[in-house]
């Protein structure tokens, strides 16, 4: 009971990826919002992007890796 | 059949699964001795060999595209020069085809000028000539004239019944012929 | 990544976890930290990968580059400019050091796309050491080139006086965050996507679903060479953010 308990709560921790997803998207679509706006200042930010990309998506990967110790480390 | 399949990989999970190895603990300091070794080989490579050598060989490429760019540019500017000497050759061939037209030209002139000049003499020459021969023959015609005329009027004179002497009349017709 | 086998019952067996097992290569199944395991076999392929991409492809130093050595030179080029664009001049001193983390991970993320293959950065024992070296190498630079003032990084002058110790404490837990984040993140991608395409493959037994499996393989496999790149190049990008606020704390 314990063990299927924890399956249920690695599935809850998983919707944290779908929703770090969302941030990623989020991140993505603002910076191709900017760079069409003013695409000469674009090739100089994508560094910015990807750090920005890097950070949304830790949090995501830190539900899933919730998920993974539910499901096999719990 | 989902729940089956669900309930079944779930059983098996439990009696064959290894957890995450990743907790395992009695592996990391494996791991991390063949990590550090691994890093310590990659930095010994790349700082010993691999970093200075494409550094080198950027630089080389670098070096060498500037050369050639300077290459180039030399190039152009002598092809520029070339155009320049050609350019000027043209101008002064097209001087000298102008200069030798003109010369040719003034020559002809002179020619020309001169066999004008020759004609005109022989024209005046032929003119004085002709003229004198018109006047001599005038001369030749008017010594006739005179002679008919003082005959002619010595004639009629003496129809007329008169006596002309001679003197008279040549005195009268020469102020006549005056006239 | 090896294929999942279907289990004497005739059930579906996901074992999307074996794949990260460090076993000896030969001998009893004791590891002690000298043994061969397949985690040594592929960090050493990861070193002899870098050696063939870095030394052997560049060792005719053609002014006109081959294939290989054209990687090399991007490879050189990409994070020599990621220095020097993040850091600044100064910062070029580090780029052997961060040179060498990029290639090793994106060498071991790389090769770990092998069927069969054991991915080194897939584990927190590989991750959490480099993610602790970048830390620490960056505190203890940090401290020696400012001094006491590196601690200024956490006294924000530009907010209110009120709000400052708050945000300093903010400061302080995100900076001890990073190593956390820094590690977890590699190891989780690296963990996430393989494990993904092991339940996939899993599905792949049961023949109705099987053509769905092999495409949603084939799918994640474009996706991690995808991330397999990024990460190695975020891992590289914030360990240059980091050593730029080491560098230059008062930005």
């Amino acid at each position: 009971m314990e063990g299927q308990l924890a399956h249920i709560g690695a599935g809850i921790a998983a919707l944290g990826t779908g929703i770090a997803a969302i941030g990623v998207g989020n991140v993505a679509s603002s910076f191709l919002g900017g760079a069409l706006r003013n695409p000469s200042a674009a090739a100089s930010q994508t560094a910015t992007l990807f750090i920005g990309i890097a950070f949304a998506e830790a949090l995501g990967i830190f539900s899933f890796l919730v998920a993974l110790l539910l499901m096999f480390a719990v | 059949m989902a729940t089956e399949t669900a309930t079944d990989a779930y059983g098996a999970a439990e009696t064959t699964s290894v957890g995450m190895p990743q907790l395992d603990a009695s592996t990391w300091g494996n791991q991390i001795f063949w990590l550090l070794l691994a890093l310590v080989a990659i930095y010994l490579i790349l700082s010993r060999v691999a970093l200075p050598r494409i550094a080198a060989i950027l630089a080389e490429r670098q070096g060498t595209i500037t050369n050639d760019i300077a290459a180039a540019e030399d190039l152009k500017a002598k092809a520029v020069e070339a155009e320049a000497a050609y350019d000027k050759a043209l101008v002064d061939a097209r001087a000298e085809a102008q200069r030798i037209i003109a010369e040719a030209k003034a020559e002809m002139q002179d020619d020309l000028d001169d066999a004008i000049a020759k004609a005109d003499v022989q024209i005046g020459e032929k003119l004085a000539e002709s003229e004198a021969e018109i006047a001599e023959i005038r001369a030749g015609a008017l010594a006739n004239v005179k002679a008919v005329a003082k005959d002619t009027t010595k004639e009629i004179v003496a129809a007329m019944g008169g006596k002309a002497d001679a003197k008279t009349v040549t005195a009268a017709v020469t102020s006549r012929m005056k006239g | 990544m090896e294929t999942a086998e279907q289990s004497d019952g005739g059930g579906l067996v996901f074992k999307p976890m074996d794949q990260f097992l460090v076993k000896p290569l030969s001998g009893d199944g004791i590891v002690q930290w000298f043994t061969f395991t397949n985690a040594a076999l592929w960090t050493s392929l990861a070193v002899l990968a870098v050696f063939l991409l870095l030394v052997t492809a560049t060792s005719k130093r053609a002014i006109i580059p081959g294939r290989a050595q054209s990687i090399a030179e991007f490879a050189y080029g990409f994070i020599h400019k990621m220095v020097e664009d993040i850091c600044g001049k100064e910062g070029l001193r580090y780029f052997p050091y961060i040179m060498t983390l990029f290639m090793f991970i994106v060498m071991a993320n790389f090769l770990g796309l092998n069927p069969t293959a054991f991915t080194p950065t897939s584990h927190f024992a590989v991750t959490v050491p480099l993610a602790l070296a970048v830390f620490l190498g960056v505190t203890i630079l940090g401290f020696v080139k400012n001094g006491a003032s590196f601690l200024g990084m956490f006294w924000v002058t530009s907010a209110p006086l009120a709000l400052r110790p708050a945000l300093a404490l903010i400061e302080l837990i995100s900076y001890f965050v990073r190593p956390v984040s820094h590690s977890v993140r590699l190891a989780g991608s690296m963990m996430a996507g393989h494990a993904v395409i092991k339940v996939f493959a899993g599905f792949a037994a049961l023949a109705a679903v099987s053509p769905f499996a092999v495409l949603g393989i084939t799918a994640m496999y474009g996706l991690e060479v995808l991330v397999c790149f990024i990460q190695a190049y975020v891992f590289t990008i914030l360990t240059c953010v980091y050593l730029k606020d080491a560098l230059h704390p008062h930005h």
